[in-house]
């Protein structure tokens, strides 16, 4: 039988190869739709790896915020969008030999970080598992409805401000639309409204029943 | 599994998605994808080192950290439906111009 601890590297070492899998695709794949659909696993395989270290509630989150809204709006997006797939010339250009190249030294630094500088800093022991019982998302809400209340607040906010610019960068006025200017209706006073016409009274068919 | 793997896998996935943004000459919407993929390795860093030293406030950093990312990534969007209609086209090469 393997054992508990084994089991957990286990399951971290598969699903970190396909974090890092799903994200190589999301680069390189050509389509992209294939690339949207390709960073949703990566979102779900990072949800597990969160998960793993008991932080429920943002696993949690990240399913439900990013794949369940970001995601599906990337995807409406790209298929709204008629995106030309790209031609093997156009990708022959590119800098891919450059970008490799910074990638490869920004690695290797972040690794000699890891190895050599920090390595005294960083802790090195095992996490320590809560109990049965324990709530990580009753610990996170206590911590975000006390200290971070204010910055709870702006961040709501943003998010107003997040919607209301969206609306406004894509609605368009379309031809021939009935729609009631508010504005408009809420200025005009009583005197443009009603017109008082003086006009002499009709004489005409009704005459002959009155006389 | 101790930090280091949590933090080798956040570098390589933040290593990938730069290399991805230069690589990509074609789609903006890969770009944003990218960036997103960053976020997402800054946020799994963040979660580990808030996990491993018994710190809530990084989790609730990251939570800050999500709810800007999706409403960056919605104007974002938004900006894109505007620059194609204008331009008809998504390529970087093509819009390279200030008032286009």
């Amino acid at each position: 039988m393997i054992s508990p601890e084994l089991f957990q590297q286990l399951i971290f070492y598969v699903f970190a190869t396909f974090t890092v899998g799903s994200a190589m695709a999301v680069v390189t794949v050509k389509n992209t739709i294939y690339s949207a659909l390709f960073l949703v696993l990566c979102f779900f395989n990072t949800a597990v790896l969160w998960m793993l270290i008991e932080a429920e509630f943002l696993a949690i989150t990240l399913v439900l915020v990013y794949v369940g809204a970001v995601m599906v709006l990337f995807l409406f997006v790209v298929m709204m969008l008629d995106v030309k797939q790209a031609k093997a010339s156009q990708l022959k250009q590119s800098y891919t030999k450059a970008a490799l190249l910074i990638a490869a030294a920004m690695l290797v630094e972040l690794m000699m970080l890891f190895a050599y500088k920090l390595s005294g800093q960083i802790p090195t022991d095992e996490l320590i598992r809560q109990e049965a019982g324990y709530s990580n998302v009753a610990e996170v809400g206590m911590e975000l409805f006390t200290h971070y209340v204010y910055p709870f607040e702006i961040a709501a906010v943003i998010l107003l401000v997040a919607i209301v610019a969206a609306i406004m960068l894509t609605m368009r006025k379309r031809e021939g639309n009935k729609q009631l200017d508010a504005a408009k209706q809420i200025n005009i006073n009583p005197a443009e409204r009603i017109r008082v016409v003086t006009m002499k009274a009709e004489k005409g068919q009704g005459q002959g029943e009155e006389s | 599994m101790s930090l280091q793997g949590y933090l080798i896998v956040s570098a390589i996935l933040f290593v990938i998605s730069m290399a991805g943004i230069f690589v990509n000459r074609r789609n903006v919407l890969v770009v944003l994808m990218s960036i997103e993929l960053m976020l997402l390795a800054v946020n799994t860093n963040l979660v580990a080192f808030s996990k491993y030293l018994g710190d809530v406030q990084g989790q609730v950093f990251v939570f800050f950290i999500l709810t800007v990312a999706a409403a960056e990534a919605a104007i974002g969007l938004a900006i894109l439906v505007v620059l194609f209609r204008n331009k008809k086209t998504l390529e970087v090469k093509e819009i390279n111009e200030l008032e286009g």
